[in-house]
């Protein structure tokens, strides 16, 4: 294998990493804006479903954030580092969201039940889930269109302007929208198993109204793309096109699914619309890992780094994924008892 | 307060935030492994209700550990940027590896906090062997990779450039044995008497029952069986600084000339300005002794190292002295516990009936000590952590890249420091008012608990 061969395949590892924690962890702060609004005659119903289907997996789905972070400044320390610079006000931010959303969680669900929702620990759940993917997918729009500086001046301008253009809010409300649809849809599988169907409508309805937000949302990104990220949106174009009409069709498959109430296919289709987003982008936007001058091969650390790190996934892969199926088939599998 | 001091104080308060939940997250599984397996191999109702509520609280405990973790993962990033760079790629490896500690932590505790209906009692406690495995696990990696900070090896630098780099190496590099051992055990240390104390203050009370006597002595047993384990490694790290870190023995001694034949310092106040250390009884030769196994043999003083490559001795020496003293106080409630089993043992007539936890029953004064451990035991964690990274200054990686070099050039690390501050002491007031009310909703021996369980 060459040097290169093994910078690519560790960048690959470390993007499926951002595939399944969009995907899984997403659901979960999407599970908390649901909590934040939950409405109507179901909803304490609507509260506990969420709190039910979090509760067993966050914390393993939370470390695919950790083994991002960690491989990242493992292998590609120069990307690492000018994150970490150059969204330092962003990446503070989303972090206090994940504290107060993992300490809000945990207080609730093994605190005192009677005031389970009511506390103000109920409304740091809520608002953390929120704050935390629309911060890290203004964090994602920066990177996208290049706009990570180098050596950012030390100035509150900076801080802020960076993550605060009209593309990268937009970036932020998307990635919100995709977080709240993955765990309205989740949850329609979660409560018409547990044979609760009017509860399973009320999230149809939420996984809906999230879909059409996605919607909206992808529609005004991509004018926006062709002036503030117009690298990506040539490899979008070109490189990255089988994945985009993938993911529309997806997306439309997600859709359809859900409104006729076929909610295991909905289930299927919508984290898979997001894996197609997601990989389109990195296909667009390869060789760059921060564009616009950082790229896997002239960030990624000496090759010795690079095998060990692999051998380190491989033996690690082969605990991780037998426990990983254990603790979803428990749980999540089609268990009478999880009613 | 400059940037720079705010950087290193939002470092520090993390990490000793951090260590707390860190040291239980290795400590609490095994007691549970023990616990559970008590409670399945008897079928006994009491030693398995102790499991149950010791579950709940580890969930709570577990959940602040995993985000102020993730504080810290992206705070090294965040703070020290210029540490990162050269660290990233030659200790990051270990950080990697956490990461999969991590994941079986995680991924076990989900299934243990939440299976207790869904698994069999056999794979329920078969659960609590990775866990025990994956949190020892995760705290001997991350501490791999202190050690690093403390003897870099295994890579060149040179003009700014890492390279050569052998991951392996670095893993194991000189300070690895004696730093992973004496912090892996320091948490089986502060998590035994922290848990006997929790049921020592129950006790003090007034509260009665076999659930309390039994969890005292497992936690009591477990500090008791790591505390001498501790003062050993403790010794041997002391030696392993005075051959590798010669300026942080100096400071961790109050050492300010150089001199054969130096003296053992207790206690003892030190005065850079005077540049000696007041108040201290000396023990003549004794530190040569200690740190060298030789009276006669030569202690470099802190004023003979090259200006600026020597530590702020203050706090070093006297972190250091009560590490210490904690480890012999603990070590003397130790025996003073066995010796009164032992004699309660003696006197009564049917011999190995007594439960070593029943002795404590009938002293106020073993009960008020035992208290008072449960806190002395994460005191020295802390005080200890302080004379590792305080004694290390002004290096961030020891004779290679200074702390002040490392540091972001973000502004507003005062406004971080005050906020993160704000936000780890609401977190910790909360949680110790959840875990009081926790407590308070559990009171009695178990017996009306268990009575209820049954008849559902
Ligand atoms: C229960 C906690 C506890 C107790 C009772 C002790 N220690 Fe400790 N000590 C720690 C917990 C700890 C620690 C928090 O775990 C540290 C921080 C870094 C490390 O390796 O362990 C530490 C560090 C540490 C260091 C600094 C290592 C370095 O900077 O590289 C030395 C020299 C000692 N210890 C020595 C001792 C001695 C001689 C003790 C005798 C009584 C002792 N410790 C008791
Ligand atoms: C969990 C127990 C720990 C505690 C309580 C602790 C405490 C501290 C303190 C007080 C500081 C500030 C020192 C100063 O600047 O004067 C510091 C700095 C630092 N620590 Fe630790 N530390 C711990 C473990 C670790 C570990 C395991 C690592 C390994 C990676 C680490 C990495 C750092 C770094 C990178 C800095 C900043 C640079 C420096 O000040 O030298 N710490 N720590
Ligand atoms: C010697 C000091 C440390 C020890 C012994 C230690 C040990 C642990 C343990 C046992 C856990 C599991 C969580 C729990 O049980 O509550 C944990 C969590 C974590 N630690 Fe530390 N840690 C230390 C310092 C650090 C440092 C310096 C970092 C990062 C730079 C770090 C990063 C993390 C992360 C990211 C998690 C969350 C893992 C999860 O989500 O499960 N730790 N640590």
């Amino acid at each position: 294998m060459s040097a290169t061969q093994a910078d690519y395949l560790v960048a690959g590892v470390l993007w499926i990493a951002v595939v399944i924690y969009a995907c899984f962890a997403g659901a979960d702060f999407g599970g908390g804006v649901w909590d934040l609004f939950a409405r109507g005659p179901r909803k304490e119903a609507q509260r506990r479903a969420v709190s039910r289907a979090m509760g067993p997996v966050w914390e393993a789905n939370h470390v695919w954030l950790i083994f991002l972070i960690t491989g990242l400044f493992t292998s590609f320390p120069p990307a690492f580092v000018r994150l970490a610079v150059g969204l330092y006000l962003p990446f503070s931010l989303a972090l206090l969201g994940i504290v107060l959303r993992g300490a809000a969680f945990a207080f609730r669900a093994h605190g005192a039940p009677e005031q389970r929702t009511t506390t103000p620990w109920g409304l740091a759940f809520g608002a953390a889930s929120i704050m935390t993917p629309f911060v890290l997918g203004a964090c994602a729009g920066a990177v996208a269109a290049g706009d990570v500086p180098a050596n950012p001046s030390p100035s509150f301008d900076a801080l802020v302007g960076v993550w605060t253009t009209p593309f990268c809010l937009v970036c932020g409300g998307l990635a919100l929208s995709i977080c709240a649809g993955l765990a309205a849809a989740y949850l329609t599988v979660e409560a018409s198993d547990a044979g609760d169907s009017a509860l399973a409508e009320d999230f149809r309805r939420r996984a809906l109204l999230a879909g059409a937000v996605t919607l909206v949302l992808a529609i005004v990104t991509l004018p926006l793309l062709t002036t503030e990220a117009p690298g990506l949106w040539t490899g979008l174009t070109t490189r990255g096109l089988p994945l985009v009409i993938m993911a529309v069709v997806f997306a439309a498959a997600a859709g359809g699914a859900m409104y006729s109430r076929h909610y295991r296919l909905a289930r299927l289709a919508a984290p898979a619309q997001v894996a197609a987003i997601l990989l389109g982008w990195a296909v667009a936007q390869a060789p760059y890992l921060v564009p616009p001058d950082l790229t896997v091969d002239n960030s990624a650390s000496p090759p010795e780094v690079m095998t060990a790190l692999l051998i380190a996934y491989v033996a690690g892969a082969a605990v991780l994924f037998p426990s990983l199926l254990l603790l979803f088939r428990v749980f999540k599998g089609q268990n009478p008892a999880a009613a | 307060m400059s940037e720079y001091l705010a950087g290193r104080a939002q470092m520090g308060t993390s990490l000793a935030f951090h260590i707390v939940f860190a040291s239980l997250g290795v400590g609490l599984p095994l007691l549970l492994l023990i616990v559970e397996g008590l409670a399945y191999r008897r079928k006994d109702e009491t030693w398995r209700l102790l499991a149950r509520r010791w579950s709940k609280a580890f969930g709570i405990l577990f959940a602040i550990g995993a985000v102020s973790g993730t504080v810290l993962s992206f705070e090294l990033g965040l703070l020290w940027p210029g540490f990162m760079k050269y660290a990233g790629s030659v200790i990051g490896l270990p950080f990697s590896l956490e990461g999969f500690a991590f994941f079986t932590e995680a991924i076990f505790l989900g299934l243990y906090l939440y299976g207790w209906d869904r698994l069999s009692p056999l794979a329920h406690w078969l659960c609590t062997i990775p866990l025990a495995v994956s949190g020892a696990a995760s705290a001997w990696f991350v501490t791999t990779a202190n050690s690093w900070m403390n003897s870099p090896t295994g890579f060149k630098l040179q003009d700014g450039v890492v390279s050569d780099v052998r991951p392996i190496e670095a893993i194991f590099n000189p300070g690895t044995p004696i730093e992973t051992a004496h912090t892996m055990i320091s948490a089986y240390v502060a998590t035994g008497f922290a848990v006997a104390a929790v049921y020592a203050v129950g006790l003090l009370r007034g509260r009665r029952g076999l659930i309390y006597r039994r969890a005292l002595t497992v936690g009591m047993l477990m500090g008791i069986v790591a505390t001498p384990l501790q003062i050993i490694t403790g010794d041997i790290n002391a030696r392993w600084v005075a051959d590798y870190q010669p300026a942080k023995l100096a400071a961790m001694e109050g050492q300010f000339q150089t001199e054969k034949g130096a003296p053992l310092r207790i206690g003892g106040i030190p005065n850079p300005g005077a540049g000696r250390t007041d108040f201290a009884i000396e023990i003549p030769a004794g530190l040569s002794f200690l740190a060298y196994g030789d009276p006669g043999a030569v202690v470099k003083g802190l004023q003979d190292f090259p200006a600026g490559t020597t530590p702020n001795p203050v706090m070093v020496h006297i972190s250091f002295q009560l590490m210490v003293a904690i480890g012999f106080g603990l070590l003397a409630l130790s025996a003073w516990f066995l010796g009164a089993w032992i004699a309660a043992r003696r006197q009564s007539k049917s011999g190995r009936r007594v439960f070593p936890g029943a002795v404590t029953v009938h002293s106020r004064a073993l009960l008020l000590a035992i208290g008072a451990a449960g806190f002395a035991g994460f005191a020295a964690v802390e005080l200890g952590w302080m004379v590792t990274e305080l004694g290390r200054q002004p290096w961030v990686i020891y004779g290679v890249v200074r702390t002040s070099q490392a540091i972001t050039p973000a502004p507003g690390l005062v406004w971080s420091f005050v906020i993160s501050t704000a936000i780890y002491v609401g977190l910790a007031v909360a949680l110790v008012g959840l875990l009081l009310r926790l407590a308070a909703g559990t009171r009695g021996g178990g017996e009306a608990e268990i009575a209820a369980e049954e008849a559902a």
